[in-house]
């Protein structure tokens, strides 16, 4: 319940007036729960509401803040470490928003160092970081392992003296997705900010916000991570007022066209994104699909504890999960080889 | 959640749900007189629950969740709810709150002035405040001080007094009349009671005050006293508090602050009584 009346007060706040303590208490657990909750204080910034919800939402507004800054400066140290070696270094997810001034940066909450290298630098890439500080997460061989002949990224690495955990990748999903995104060309379209990174053009950056969210992972965070696509479409269909058919296109040659278009009719749905549809040059069919219907549960699973709600979906879209990282036979071995390490593999 | 009990602690609103009536029914009990959140919201959720449904009967075993949470706490037993719930919510203020400068330090006010006691666990500062409190000073808290950036004051954060081993005899000893929580023993931290605060203390727990003094205690050695030096109480109180980091430039500011204007004393001392006497002929030294 509580999910929907996140979804709810994000896109449209005004309709919070209409909550009682209940309703503000079970919001807040929610967009806590999503770690949406400095984005929602900025969304209803100066509505009237309870003094208490003013202060708790001024307290994520400033939170947010810090975390802005600190996204910004760990992106200034990596910048420091890796610009030296010449490669392109592009910015991933909500540090390229915050970087690039983009409204879907407000508020948003910022956790690792998400950066894009072209695949043939990761050794140098890799000596660089280690030489400026950062240090490994996983000491595991296997893993470590698996890490380098399947995924998308190397194993996390951690800085010793700051804490903050850089994930460096060279394409936007694992090497076992069927998807193969086609990572020279979202190099070569990244866009340079004043400081030497470089971020994701608007189409690429829409794009892997959507595979991201549909192509990769079981949908938790989903709120927030459609909440990015809402805000993205938002400022690139202001600036560009073709900017969703070379959207389209960009989709299609990337090979994630169904994904990015399950991600905008979701945002659609949930957020109303003024998203345009095409019948040419190309046809991009934009109505509720009913699978849509299973992917909007799963969205917005939460209770008024922050609590997830729905197992059976929830599993479900695990077992997807796994089964769009990797083949049914590899991913039988996997969960044997972690099983056997003792790892539990539970949803 | 099946269970509710919802209080506020100082400025902090809380919800605690649960999955048993025990932990509630323990809450309820020891903080009958405590007021509501705010406007009825809190600022924080803690959940106990059973990580599997089955074991809510069977061996029952609380795990502790809420707002913010440790990925690999461990669970407690039953019989432990209170100590669950108390250690609850002092997870969301440790990893959630954003508006004051935390310090793990125990405060204690007389005349509209506060004594802030830091140090290790088992330095004895729960004890400390425990006992000046039967001696009249008001209780601000004997976990976390709460330090607005914004003003420089203390707000009260008047919980249970968590008394742990040896101490608990002492304060029992002390203060005869206090409404104790049941004993929990042998848990992750040894045996614990919990100590209401007096009525005095819960009454003005929303009446901020200045600290004049800093002090670091520490049990189990003969008596002595020495002067702090600003740079060295910042950096003791930067590793006692859980939010310095988070807060940036604002926690830099405040701590800064209050080390540059607050004397500072570091005192050994071999037992309790010794303890009370020192602060006491302290506090009328400073005042």
């Amino acid at each position: 319940m509580s999910g929907a009346s996140l979804v709810r007060a994000l896109r449209d706040p005004a309709t919070t007036h209409a909550l009682d303590a209940a309703g503000w208490t079970g919001l807040i657990a929610a967009a806590r729960a999503e770690q949406i909750l400095g984005t929602l204080a900025h969304r209803l910034q100066g509505l009237p509401m309870p003094a208490t919800v003013d202060r708790i939402l001024a307290d994520a507004r400033t939170a947010a803040e810090q975390g802005r800054t600190l996204a910004l400066w760990e992106a200034e140290m990596a910048a420091q470490a890796l610009l030296p070696l010449g490669v392109p270094v592009v910015l991933l997810k909500g540090t390229a928003y915050v970087a690039a001034g983009l409204s879907a940066g407000q508020g948003r909450n910022i956790g690792d160092l998400d950066i894009l290298v072209p695949r043939d630098a990761l050794d140098p890439v890799e000596a660089a970081l280690l030489a400026a500080g950062w240090e490994w997460v996983k000491p595991d061989a296997y893993d470590d392992a698996y890490y380098r002949r399947w995924m998308h990224e190397l194993p996390p690495l951690i800085h010793r003296e700051r804490d903050r955990m850089i994930d460096v990748h060279h394409t936007i999903l694992p090497l076992t997705a069927r998807p193969t995104p086609d990572a020279d060309a979202l190099l070569t379209g990244s866009v340079p900010l004043a400081n030497g990174l470089r971020v994701l053009s608007p189409e690429h950056m829409v794009i892997h916000a959507a595979a991201h969210l549909i192509a990769d992972g079981d949908l938790s965070g989903g709120v927030r991570n459609l909440w990015d696509i809402d805000r993205l479409c938002r400022d690139f269909g202001v600036q560009d007022k073709d900017f969703y058919l070379s959207l389209y296109e960009e989709a299609h040659f990337q090979g994630l066209w169904s994904q990015t278009m399950r991600a905008l009719r979701l945002a659609h749905q949930l957020y109303d994104t003024p998203v345009i549809g095409y019948c040419s040059p190309l046809r991009s069919d934009l109505d509720e699909k009913a699978s849509d219907r299973l992917y909007v549960r799963r969205l917005l699973a939460r209770d008024g504890w922050g609590r997830a709600t729905r197992p059976v979906t929830q599993a479900g879209f695990y077992l997807r999960s796994h089964l769009l990282r990797m083949p049914p036979g590899m991913l039988a071995r996997h969960l044997w080889t972690k099983w056997r390490k003792g790892h539990r593999v539970t949803p | 959640m099946r269970h509710v009990f919802s209080l506020r602690i100082g400025p902090v609103g809380f919800r605690v749900g649960a999955d048993w009536r025990e932990p509630i029914e323990a809450l309820r009990a020891l903080y009958d007189d405590y007021p509501k959140p705010h406007d009825g919201i809190p600022d924080f959720s803690v959940r106990l629950f059973a990580a599997r449904r089955w074991r809510r009967w069977v061996r029952p075993s609380i795990t502790i969740g809420g707002d913010y949470v440790l990925p690999d706490a461990a669970p407690l037993p039953l019989p432990l709810g209170l100590l669950a719930a108390e250690m609850g919510m002092n997870l969301q203020m440790a990893l959630g709150q954003r508006r004051y400068l935390l310090l793990h330090a125990a405060t204690v006010e007389r005349d509209g002035r506060a004594l802030l006691m830091t140090g290790v666990s088992g330095a004895g500062k729960s004890t400390l405040a425990a006992l000046l409190m039967v001696r009249g000073w008001r209780l601000m808290g004997d976990e976390f001080a709460l330090l607005d950036p914004a003003t420089g004051l203390l707000h009260g954060f008047p919980r249970l007094v968590s008394l742990k081993n040896r101490a608990i005899g002492v304060v029992e000893q002390a203060l005869p009349a206090g409404k104790f929580g049941p004993l929990q023993a042998d848990t992750p931290k040894g045996d614990i009671r919990h100590l209401k605060p007096d009525a005095a203390s819960v009454a003005a727990m929303d009446v901020p005050a200045r600290a004049v003094a800093i002090l670091f205690p520490s049990f189990g050695h003969a008596p002595d006293m020495r002067p702090v030096p600003p740079a060295e109480t910042f950096v003791r109180l930067t590793q006692a508090s859980t939010n310095y980091v988070a807060l940036g430039e604002r926690g830099f500011g405040a701590l800064t602050h209050l080390v540059a204007t607050v004397p500072t004393h570091a005192i050994d001392y071999p037992d309790a009584e010794t303890a009370v006497a020192m602060v006491e002929r302290l506090w009328e030294q400073a005042a």
